[in-house]
């Protein structure tokens, strides 16, 4: 792979080179301590510094709403308004294997042209970052990333190391060819080294995967879903911030005062109460603790029996959003024997004594 | 638009073909019949499907609901459903009428596995709506008699009015080469000629079968699975010739909206037939 050399200072100057034709995307420090993508145009406003986005980018690639089709008489017009030239900066590595994930998930089999056109016209530049205590990466193995993007920015201090991941990353270098140097000397290599080394032993949560299957399989029937159920609010929070997760909802929502309506598709949560209810009012997954179970299926097992691996990239978005600490890491632990501290049930206690 | 992007629209899986209602009527109270033909000729004769398939059928401005087909492929060109009224999209189509256009999409699902049920016993239990996906296997045995051994047809309803194609299964038993049986669980009109009590009550009268090469078809309320999956596994059907389709929400048909995954599979790719096999290999099913 091709690496070539950017000086700190010049990235703005090539961010503001590319993105003249494009929406920048990029990491905003939002609500205090929160960080958010969203379209920049004042530069200084991207913030680099940052963990974890609230919302994950999936949320770039197709809006929480929007309109497949416009229905006006019989006729479905097909509308594809969403899709928008697009520059994604500051992305990490779990996100990127978030939209790797997706991307197969929505080739598979049928092909989903609202996903794929949008994803083709986004450009992904990736950046490093450096994990909190709810980092959960290393376990799998998402904390380095090879391919799902167009650039990718390792911050060295003083210079980024730039890996160039396509052809058309290799373009928006082209665009602007003297900010950039092509000779990597050997104390970048050992900058580079030394951080990589660093980075590994920063982690502090970790989760053994590999287990997970069949721990998920053998404890399907264990009370500890019941448990989690009492404790679950069915917020359908940690579906929102989950990078993999793709489930969504479809609703006709006639358009006032016209002879039209849209045809409207929005995210959707299976931990929702309704979520696998049918017409007539029958409910299949009417308790909680089945919905949670589905949830967990999906990132413990499912994607491991179909691509080899989980549909969990360690964002630990959902360790740090659950109002009541239901997330990979306490699942993962509680499946692994260990006993269940989700928040609802220590208040509980609390309230008890 | 631009043209890339029209042009990606033309395989736009989401997108129904419009189709004209050709002929509806009610089957029972609350359960009508639709015969529809896709406006496009062409598309009206190619459109192939396999017995147990579904189709999403939407009604422009309420929605998109997925339907089993209820037609033969054996007989191409019509697609028909029958459609018990439940919710938004099915309160629409019960208002439309003939010559009115509604949009389909399919065929999606994996049907029943008609090539592998060749020169075997056919056992189809329906009951209730259940005559919905089984009415197209059924109709493709007989279109297609001479690659089935034999075909036992049981039906069951709750009243003989409630009975959905109560003429077309009564003129069925005329046949010879269909052991057909029908059953109401009460009769209050005293006019009901046939078996009276629950399908179950019909096993007995069942020549003996050959429980090996015998596939034993259901598909009915959820209560049926049980009690008629029983009285199958008392024969020794063995598990996976035990076929069931199966009903879950779907938003999508191609496996992206997620609603209607079970452990790691979709209904709407993986299913919805489904095996009794699968049933206990993946719990959730039933």
């Amino acid at each position: 792979m091709k690496i070539v050399k950017l000086k700190k200072k010049n990235l703005s100057p090539f961010l503001e080179g590319i993105s003249k034709n494009a929406d920048l995307w990029a990491p905003v420090k939002k609500y205090s301590d929160r960080h958010c993508f969203q379209i920049v145009e004042d530069l200084s406003l991207i913030d680099l510094d940052y963990t974890r986005t609230l919302l994950p980018p999936r949320n770039i690639i197709l809006p929480p709403k929007f309109d497949m089709f416009q229905v006006a008489g019989i006729e479905y017009e097909p509308n594809f308004s969403h899709v928008a030239k697009r520059i994604l900066f500051g992305i990490h590595p779990c996100d990127i294997h978030g939209l790797l994930i997706m991307d197969k998930f929505y080739s598979h089999s049928y092909e989903d042209p609202y996903y794929l056109e949008s994803r083709k016209n986004t450009i992904v530049l990736g950046h490093s970052c450096w994990p909190d205590e709810n980092c959960l990466c290393k376990s799998t193995n998402t904390h380095i990333v090879e391919e799902g993007y167009d650039l990718f920015f390792t911050d060295l201090n003083q210079d980024y190391l730039v890996w160039i991941g396509s052809s058309r990353g290799d373009d928006l270098i082209r665009l602007k060819p003297d900010l950039f140097e092509e000779e990597i000397k050997e104390k970048d290599i050992q900058s580079f080294i030394q951080r990589r080394e660093e980075k590994d032993k920063a982690f502090q949560a970790e989760i053994n995967f590999t287990a997970m299957p069949d721990l998920m399989e053998l404890k399907y029937n264990d009370p500890l879903w019941e448990e989690l159920g009492t404790a679950c609010l069915a917020c359908g929070s940690c579906s929102n911030v989950c990078p993999t997760c793709n489930c969504y909802n479809v609703e006709d929502k006639p358009v006032l005062g016209k002879n039209c309506a849209n045809v409207n598709r929005c995210w959707d949560a299976c931990t929702l109460e309704y979520y696998s209810g049918v017409a007539g009012g029958e409910n299949f997954r009417e308790q909680r603790s089945d919905r949670l179970k589905l949830w967990y299926t999906h990132k413990f097992q499912a994607y491991i029996s179909k691509y080899g691996k989980p549909a969990c990239v360690g964002c630990g978005r959902c360790v740090a959003t659950c109002p009541v600490d239901i997330n990979v890491l306490t699942v993962a632990k509680t499946l692994d024997g260990n006993s269940i501290d989700s928040f609802w049930k220590r208040l509980s206690k609390e309230v008890a004594k | 638009m631009n043209g890339e992007i029209k042009e990606k629209a033309q395989d736009n899986p989401f997108l129904p073909e419009s189709a004209r209602i050709v002929n509806t009527r009610y089957l029972t109270k609350d359960v009508k019949f639709f015969q529809v033909r896709f406006r496009d000729m062409e598309k009206a004769l190619s459109f192939k499907y396999k017995p147990g398939q579904f189709a999403m059928v939407s009604v422009q401005g309420s929605g998109e609901a997925p339907f089993c087909i209820s037609s033969s492929p054996s007989r191409p060109g019509l697609l028909e459903f029958c459609i018990q009224k439940k919710g938004t999209v099915t309160d629409a189509l019960f208002r439309l009428k003939e010559n009115d256009v509604i949009g389909v999409r399919g065929p999606y699902g994996n049907g029943f596995p008609v090539e592998n049920m060749e020169d075997k016993d056919v056992m189809i239990v329906m009951g209730g709506l259940g005559v919905a996906p089984l009415r197209s296997v059924l109709l493709y045995c007989l279109d297609n008699r001479d690659l089935f051994n034999r075909v036992i047809l049981l039906h069951g309803a709750r009243t003989p009015s409630d009975m959905i194609f109560r003429d077309e299964f009564l003129s069925l038993k005329e046949r010879e080469d269909l052991e057909c049986f029908l059953t109401v669980d009460q009769d209050d009109s005293g006019g009901w000629k046939e078996n009276i009590g629950v399908v179950t009550t019909i096993f007995p009268k069942i020549k003996a079968i050959d429980s090996s090469s015998t596939y034993g078809l259901v598909c009915g309320p959820p209560i049926m699975y049980k009690f008629v999956i029983e009285e199958f596994i008392k024969l020794n059907i063995p598990k996976d010739q035990i076929l069931m389709t199966l009903e879950r929400r779907m938003k999508c048909g191609v496996g992206k909206c997620g609603h209607c995954a079970i452990d790691y599979i979709y209904t709407c790719i993986d299913g919805p037939v489904f095996t009794y096999w699968d049933v206990i290999h993946m719990r959730e099913l039933i």
